[in-house]
């Protein structure tokens, strides 16, 4: 059963009026509204649903990359037509429920500034530990970097990896031998992939 | 020198002047306990275990990306690989997803067809669960032969169906891909009657079982408080004491309309987290013969159900189900083309291994290996 999210962010509102917590209308079908929340204020909005809104159970933590802030808006749209930002950004959504009041999702979503440098957000980790984890792996795969988690590392790339691969802007390596495609053909994509590789 | 198991922050673990009587053993990724290529960082004071960090990713191929480059359908039989033991209720998890996505209606027979293959999927998963975990114990092939014989049984059902004993790519959006075959709802009631006696039979191996008894109790239990934070689901939280059931929160499908009970365990040792498999099991038959008294005649899928250049409205959504080893939930984001422009699973596997340090600090490094055992992990979910 969807939680009722007006009541929660009039609660949020009521609690910690100096919170910015924005309700996001899902377009399509499922009716699974979100609460967008600014990165500075989401433990402390965290808190109050996991203490007095009784959502206990932090079911999953997911990334999403928005390199074109138009399709976000289409996704998420604004509640009012906002000024287009023009830089894209990633983006961190939580799904959370209530065991004993049996509701959820509740969706939580926090932005990051942009996508090469400001990219940070607290971690949850505090509040509920499922999102060690689930937390470890955006890091990975997105390059959110979660402020206050205990243990941030990659966690499925190899350590010594150097990008993230779920952002919609990697490429793929192209460096290795690959039949059954001519080898020639091969290498020179991989020069212009790496143009900074010596050369043999 | 241990950290304490009962407090809800991660543990960390201060080393001091006596560093080097530590021993760090990396168990794993090529080890027949781990259940696959999984490894563990366990240090070691004697034979105490103070510290251990799971290793992820040695089966990591990018699920998702692949998932995100391709139309909604052609990751249907993709599913089939994540959870390789049960890719049935994979492949429901990810058609409920699109469902809620696109608002797609189920018809009535295609409810009964997914409750009637969930269902064997979970006696499946968990009747191989009780050949591992005996194997982890010591009792190397012959519980896991037994489990095994009947588990295929069920497979070859699952060949007749589906065309395959376990990539099976079965569920369609919207529905089911073929109707039942002439006869095979019989071969089902046959399966479901002769379930019983097999597992009064293996239960009664267990049970007054001394080194069972010895090895698996009082290990690995944890306040069910933590379990909650940490986000463990499935028989594993219910065997701590914990009712919650997605089939009974949600009644997703038609699970509203049948009569079961949720099991539960009162400790949340490996005990119960085998014990409570059993009673799982014999749950699954009660649903299981409702299902093929009732199942109705009808449309095996919605016959507007579109499965060529489908396309979702633009929103998200999130969709679960109870599979056997907990939550299996897809997170799925369109932004109105064919391909998803997010698909995210949530794997029940990999966040149930959240609490495994905690579970394990303290106690020897063979109590480790059941107690990985008795969370009843693939690593084909874990590590995506």
């Amino acid at each position: 059963m969807n939680p009722d999210v007006d009541a929660i962010l009039a609660h949020l509102r009521e609690t910690l009026p100096d919170a910015t917590v924005e309700l996001r209308k899902n377009p399509g079908p499922s009716e699974q509204h979100s609460l967008l929340v600014a990165g500075a204020d989401l433990v402390g909005v965290c808190r109050v649903l996991h203490d007095e809104l009784h959502f206990d159970y932090l079911s999953n933590v997911t990334g999403i990359d928005w390199p074109d802030p138009a399709v976000a808006g289409k996704v998420v749209p604004p509640e009012a037509e906002s000024e287009p930002s023009e830089k894209g950004f990633l983006e961190v959504v939580y799904h959370l429920f209530s065991h004993p009041d049996r509701v959820g999702p509740l969706v939580l979503r926090v932005r990051t500034g942009d996508r090469d440098q400001k990219v940070e957000v607290p971690s949850v980790v505090s509040v509920w530990r499922s999102a060690e984890f689930q937390e470890r792996e955006i890091f990975d795969l997105f390059g959110v970097r979660f402020t206050d988690h205990p243990d941030l590392r990659r966690i499925l790339m190899w350590d010594e990896f150097v990008d993230h691969p779920m952002r919609k802007d990697y490429v793929a390596p192209d460096d290795f031998e690959y039949e059954p495609t001519p080898h020639a053909a091969v290498l020179e994509r991989a020069k212009k992939h790496y143009p900074s590789q010596p050369d043999e | 020198m241990i950290p304490d198991p009962t407090s809800l922050s991660a543990p960390t673990l201060e080393t001091g002047a006596d560093d080097d009587q530590l021993l760090r053993v990396s168990l794993g990724p090529q080890h027949p306990s781990t259940h696959g290529v999984f490894r563990m960082n366990v240090v070691l004071d004697g034979e105490t275990v103070i510290r251990l960090k799971p290793v992820f990713g040695y089966l990591h191929r990018n699920h998702e990306k692949i998932a995100e480059g391709g139309p909604y359908l052609h990751s249907m039989p993709y599913t089939d690989r994540l959870d390789y033991i049960c890719p049935l209720t994979n492949n429901w998890a990810y058609a409920l997803a699109v469902e809620k996505l696109a608002g797609i209606e189920v018809p009535e027979r295609a409810e009964y067809m997914r409750v009637i293959l969930g269902e064997l999927t979970r006696l499946i998963n968990h009747t191989a669960f009780m050949g591992f975990i005996l194997g982890d114990m010591g009792a190397w092939g012959s519980a896991l032969m037994y489990a095994f014989r009947e588990r295929e049984k069920i497979l070859d059902l699952f060949e007749d169906l589906t065309g395959a004993r376990m990539m099976a790519n079965f569920m369609r959006f919207g529905g089911c891909r073929y109707d039942l075959p002439e006869g095979w709802a019989g071969q089902v009631s046959k399966i479901v009657d002769e379930y019983g006696p097999f597992l009064d039979e293996m239960e009664t191996f267990l049970v007054g079982n001394e080194v069972l008894l010895a090895r698996s109790q009082d290990v690995g239990q944890l306040p069910a408080e933590k379990l909650i934070n940490g986000g463990v689901t499935g028989p594993m939280l219910r065997a701590a004491g914990v009712s919650y059931d997605i089939r009974n929160v949600d009644t997703y499908g038609i699970y509203g309309r049948f009569d079961f009970r949720i099991p539960l365990g009162e400790k949340g040792d490996v005990y119960d987290r085998i014990m409570i498999r059993f009673l799982e099991m014999r749950e699954s038959l009660k649903i299981l013969r409702q299902a093929l008294d009732g199942l109705p005649e009808g449309d095996f899928i919605h016959p507007k159900a579109k499965l060529r250049n489908f396309k979702p409205p633009v929103g998200e959504a999130y969709g679960r189900i109870e599979g056997p080893k907990g939550e299996l939930g897809f997170y799925l984001a369109s932004d109105g083309s064919t391909d998803p422009y997010r698909f995210r699973v949530r794997a029940p596997s990999f966040v149930n291994l959240t609490l495994l340090e905690d579970m394990c600090l303290g106690l020897d490094l063979a109590d480790v290996v059941i107690i990985l055992g008795s969370i009843d992990i693939v690593l084909g979910e874990v590590d995506r």
